[in-house]
């Protein structure tokens, strides 16, 4: 098998609060079109992790390195300037609280729109048909382009967060606990969305999740972290299924088996 | 005769950590060679590690020590050794497993759940639709269930969208967890006569089937294994169907 060169190296990350540990000498490799899941507790540093490797929050150390469609980036060392260029046009974010993610004041259009427009688009008509055809991909009514996000259901203001971060066609795209506080119907339904949409565009995707079986369902490989530190990694069966470490055996075995 | 896996030295233990860190020692010095063609039925009461070998195959359980060499593309990989990257492409191209249970999101229809391995070999949508179409006419799946999720389905049908998944993109090896456990005989017989054909046309099986389902077909070998003192001995006896 020949080996593509890897989208995101991580090496020795580490980020501090004062004395306290967000993250601590985390190792990893993302490849192209692969899901890598990131699972654990609350406070385990998930977010922390997730924060540093997608350029929002400055690591007290270690390196996360890009390579972007012009070449190998430093995150972190690069001027700020192209860090921002970056997470405009190749790196999404979905957050958990979609409402975090959208613009609440606006148009459910515009939230599709602007991201284009901040990537040099000023063309109106091509801007809507985008919009338009985003939300018919993420199966949310056409004629509610020029509703307010504040109309819509927990579930609808997820998957516009979904159609805003991937109309500019990023590359990788962090996704931080994107079905959790929405019920299971609708989890289901946003689960194979985001399974389809990934092959489709072969979108790199960082998954924090604590759903042990979101992670199943859509992660290729899992990261488990624990007080801030990896202590497990494997592909996701194997973690799931065949756990070596004391805390990922408690953990798997604390879930409700249906 | 051309193998296509070789086991050399196989063990495995589970140490579980929740349970007053006991360790349970599951196989022990295993070998097994599966050459083109053959099909080899694991033998042994409950407990004895057959699900687990399997499992280990596969890659889904991590060996303690030994080597797994399957043969992939030209070249040989090690299962035990190889990166996470390198086992998922063993199963995409070399690797079928069908598990005892089928495992999806609630809301894809059969038809999907069955095309989507060719999918993932970049078969075209159409090509891979009419290929399933056909292997779920031979299981006999009734067609009005086909745009539907499995999960509302009986155990027998569940059953059949699980092995059309795993046959649909011919594996040149295959391993088989109980596939006939919860079918009727008339399907039974269907899903032999599958397992049959893709064993004919050169690939390497390794099976397990309590319910004796194929034991009335041309089975190459049978291993049997037995639980021993929490160790596994193993041998590989003739062809002699009792």
């Amino acid at each position: 098998m020949q080996a593509p060169s890897p989208i995101l190296e991580v090496t020795g990350l580490t980020r501090y609060y004062g004395r306290r540990v967000g993250c601590e000498a985390v190792q990893f490799t993302l490849w192209p079109g692969e899901v890598l899941g990131i699972v654990g507790e609350s406070g385990s540093g998930k977010t922390t992790l997730l924060n540093c490797v997608s350029g929002r929050l400055e690591p007290s150390g270690g390196t996360v390195l890009y390579h972007s469609r012009w070449g190998l980036v430093d995150l972190y060392q690069t001027p700020e300037a192209n860090r921002r260029l970056l997470m405009r046009t190749e790196i999404g974010l979905v957050r958990q609280s979609a409402r975090e993610g959208l613009r609440m004041r606006v148009s459910a259009g515009a939230n599709i729109g602007e991201n284009l427009m901040a990537n040099g688009q000023r063309c109106y008509g091509r801007i809507r048909e985008q919009a338009l055809s985003w939300l018919e991909r993420v199966e949310i009514d056409p004629e509610r382009i020029d509703d307010l996000p504040t109309s819509f259901s927990g579930g609808m203001l997820q998957r516009l967060q979904i159609a805003r971060n991937l109309v500019t066609q990023p590359r990788i795209v962090f996704m931080d606990e994107p079905t959790s506080g929405l019920d299971v119907s609708v989890q289901a339904k946003l689960l194979d969305l985001l399974r389809c949409l990934v092959s489709e565009l072969d979108l790199s995707v960082v998954l924090v999740t604590h759903d042990l079986a979101v992670a199943r369902l859509l992660a290729n490989r899992l990261l488990v972290m624990r007080r801030g530190q990896v202590i497990e990694s494997g592909l996701t069966d194997q973690v799931l299924d065949d756990p070596q470490h004391p805390y990922t055996q408690l953990l798997v075995s604390s879930i409700l088996q249906n | 005769m051309d193998w296509m896996v070789r086991v050399e030295q196989l063990s495995k233990e589970f140490t579980l950590h929740t349970q007053g860190g006991i360790h349970l020692r599951v196989l022990e010095g295993f070998d097994l060679t599966v050459g083109a063609g053959e099909l080899v039925l694991l033998r042994g009461p409950s407990g004895a590690g057959k699900s687990t070998l399997l499992r280990l195959l596969y890659g889904n359980y991590r060996a303690k020590g030994g080597a797994i060499w399957v043969r992939h593309g030209g070249h040989l990989v090690d299962m035990v050794s190889a990166g996470p990257q390198l086992v998922l492409d063993v199963r995409r191209r070399t690797m079928g497993y069908v598990s005892q249970f089928l495992r999806v999101i609630p809301r894809v229809p059969a038809l999907r759940i069955v095309m989507e391995p060719l999918r993932a070999l970049g078969v075209a949508e159409e090509e891979a639709r009419q290929k399933a179409a056909r292997l779920l006419d031979q299981l006999r799946v009734p067609e009005r269930l086909w745009g539907l999720s499995p999960t509302t389905f009986s155990g027998g049908e569940q059953q059949r969208i699980n092995l059309a998944r795993s046959f649909i993109a011919t594996p040149p090896v295959m391993l088989l967890d109980e596939p006939t456990a919860s079918l009727d005989p008339v399907n039974r017989q269907l899903v032999v006569d599958l397992i049959n054909q893709t064993r004919q046309a050169g690939a390497a099986m390794v099976a397990i089937a309590h319910d004796g389902a194929l034991l009335d077909t041309p089975v190459t070998r049978i291993v049997e294994m037995h639980s021993y003192q929490g160790a596994i001995v193993a041998n590989d006896l003739p062809q002699s169907c009792p």
